[in-house]
């Protein structure tokens, strides 16, 4: 019998082809380029983007969302009064049984306006309308130092940056101060669940518990 | 006798000379390439930064053990780093066997780590692909998982072997590390398994200590097929032993804990006995003792978990160290330097003045 022996990818004679090394970078190149340009040669070469870009190329109603900031926290005010107001129907149906076609909206009205990644904690009035989820380093308290001078992203070069869209947007709501709040790291256990639900689930039992405390 | 065999032939505070053939420094290297029973311990990481604790709970382990496990956030609960505490052991002279998982940190961290620590004096590192966070303290955290224990130990023999990072920049000193994996002998598909620790040896597993072991004959079975496929040649099996504090625990962890496997005559036996805690540490001594007959068993691995005090006794009354003493203090390789460096502090008769600095700064 003979058994299968496992092969080492790195392992000399494992690979036919010689593995072919970047070579040292030297002044005016920086070793990232040298890794990118000894990459093996192929017909099918990607645009030099990130994945999240691949899945989804185009922002302008994320930007659109931001301008209009303002009506969007108007409407989202009432939005959540009125999911509020329902808050006896969800628990009579149960939050559990309208978790699905809830997050099936849900997904898809944020997922149009603000490229919406379902991070569960959504912060949006906090951030100017603008999702910091989008942002490649998923920072959610401001911008960080690499923003090119023209405004545009450092890791995405032809993306405006999240937050200096998210500052722009704060600059148009009532409540854009609620940007300068240092925000908690995301709870990744979170993810793919509904924001509404969560939201109005503790307004409830906040409402509850001031009533009962009256 | 062992111990004068590992000491440098010019004195006791000078580092080890490596040997040819041998990948690292260390002394767990050397015993088990002189086919001596080696015995690995788990250090209980502390939940502190004080250094004492460390201290204080690697003390336990002297003259009992060859190595001393450094676990990374196992379990995925948050405590003192495994650098941190190999940090501390190697100033000890302690010989850690760094645990590193890839839940933490990406190929980035984990190579930098790898250079620092055996900077150090680290000798052994331990790949693992790591728990999830989800069983851990903090489960919102997010998930690393760029490399796995697989690729892990093929990044670090790349590092060590072909000087080299994963991207291909040269090193101008490699990591001597001895390498190691982890094995679990006891979870499906069972007939992968022992093919799996061949993976891990392709991939550059020079030892491997297994998941607790509780089924001698599961264990059994596993190793007559490893002999089969010859990987006891090319790899050195420590077997993971541990005491279980009482029947409950042990339903506990059957229960709750992935990946540890308890068969229901060892609860049976705990329940029936009356000291549970003593009944426990018995069954592990028994456990060492039919193990330690299995061919290609190099050593064991206790993990004692929170019942440290009792692996000196576990390892005494199992008599797998046949009268060997392990441990000695091992010098490390900056020791000198920084003893020339202190002397320097406590005895420069005249302390430079910043002005003779920036003078002989560029001499």
């Amino acid at each position: 019998m003979s058994e299968a022996r496992p092969a080492s990818t790195t392992a000399p004679g494992a690979s036919a082809a010689p593995q072919r090394l970047p070579p040292e970078a030297t002044g005016g190149v920086t070793q990232a380029t040298m890794v990118k340009k000894s990459a093996p040669k192929t017909d099918y070469r990607p645009s030099d983007v990130s994945p999240q870009r691949r899945m989804q190329r185009r922002y302008t109603v994320r930007l659109w969302s931001v301008r209009h900031s303002r009506f969007l926290e108007w409407f989202y005010a009432r939005f959540a009064d009125a999911f509020l107001l329902l808050h006896p129907v969800w628990k009579k149906i149960g939050y559990g049984r309208v978790e699905a076609p809830v997050k099936f909206v849900e997904k898809r009205v944020k997922g149009f306006l603000f490229d919406c990644r379902m991070c569960g904690q959504c912060i949006l009035s906090s951030t100017g309308m603008s999702c910091p989820m989008n942002c490649p380093k998923q920072l959610r308290n401001g911008p960080c130092g690499g923003v090119r001078a023209n405004g545009n992203c450092e890791v995405e070069p032809d993306m405006p940056c999240v937050w200096v869209k998210a500052w722009e947007g704060s600059r148009n709501m009532v409540k854009g101060d609620a940007i300068l709040a240092v925000q908690k790291p995301v709870d990744q256990s979170l993810r793919e669940t509904s924001a509404w639900l969560r939201v109005t689930a503790r307004a409830a039992a906040e409402r509850e518990s001031a009533g009962a405390g009256r | 006798m062992s111990g004068d065999q590992d000491e440098n032939p010019s004195g006791p505070h000078l580092p080890l000379e490596p040997r040819p053939g041998h990948s690292s420094r260390g002394r767990l290297e050397r015993i088990l390439r002189r086919g001596e029973f080696a015995v690995t311990a788990e250090l209980n990481p502390p939940d502190s930064a004080n250094p004492a604790d460390v201290y204080d709970r690697a003390r336990i382990f002297d003259g009992w053990v060859d190595g001393i496990n450094a676990v990374d956030a196992s379990g995925a609960n948050c405590h003192m780093s495994s650098v941190g505490i190999c940090a501390l052991l190697t100033r000890m002279g302690y010989a850690p066997i760094m645990q590193i998982s890839c839940r933490d940190r990406n190929r980035i961290a984990i190579q930098g780590d790898v250079l620092g620590s055996a900077a150090m004096g680290v000798a052994n590192i331990l790949c693992l692909t790591g728990d999830g966070v989800q069983a851990g303290d903090q489960p919102g955290a997010k998930p690393v998982f760029d490399l796995d224990s697989m690729s892990l130990l093929e990044t670090i023999r790349t590092m060590r072997d072909d000087r080299r990072f994963l991207s291909g920049r040269k090193l101008t000193t490699p990591p001597e590390v001895f390498l190691g994996a982890a094995i679990n002998p006891f979870a499906p598909p069972y007939d992968f398994r022992p093919l799996r620790l061949g993976k891990k040896i392709a991939a550059g597993a020079q030892f491997v200590q297994s998941q607790y072991c509780f089924d001698v004959p599961m264990f059994r079975t596993y190793m007559q097929r490893v002999r089969d496929l010859g990987h006891t040649e090319n790899c050195f099996i420590l077997c993971g032993v541990g005491p279980l504090a009482s029947a409950r625990t042990a339903r506990w962890i059957r229960a709750n804990v992935p990946g540890i496997h308890i068969p229901d005559p060892v609860i049976a036996r705990l329940e029936g006995a009356a000291d549970q805690k003593r009944e426990g540490k018995r069954l592990a001594i028994d456990i060492i003792n039919e193990v330690k007959e299995i061919p290609g068993v190099s050593g064991i691995h206790v993990m004692a978990y929170r019942q440290e005090e009792y692996v000196a006794e576990i390892v005494d009354e199992s008599g797998v160290l046949k009268g060997r003493r392990p441990w000695q203090r091992e010098a490390g390789r900056d020791e000198e330097r920084i003893a020339r460096r202190l002397d320097e502090i406590l005895h420069a008769e005249t302390p430079q003045t910043q002005a003779d600095l920036v003078k002989t700064a560029h001499r």
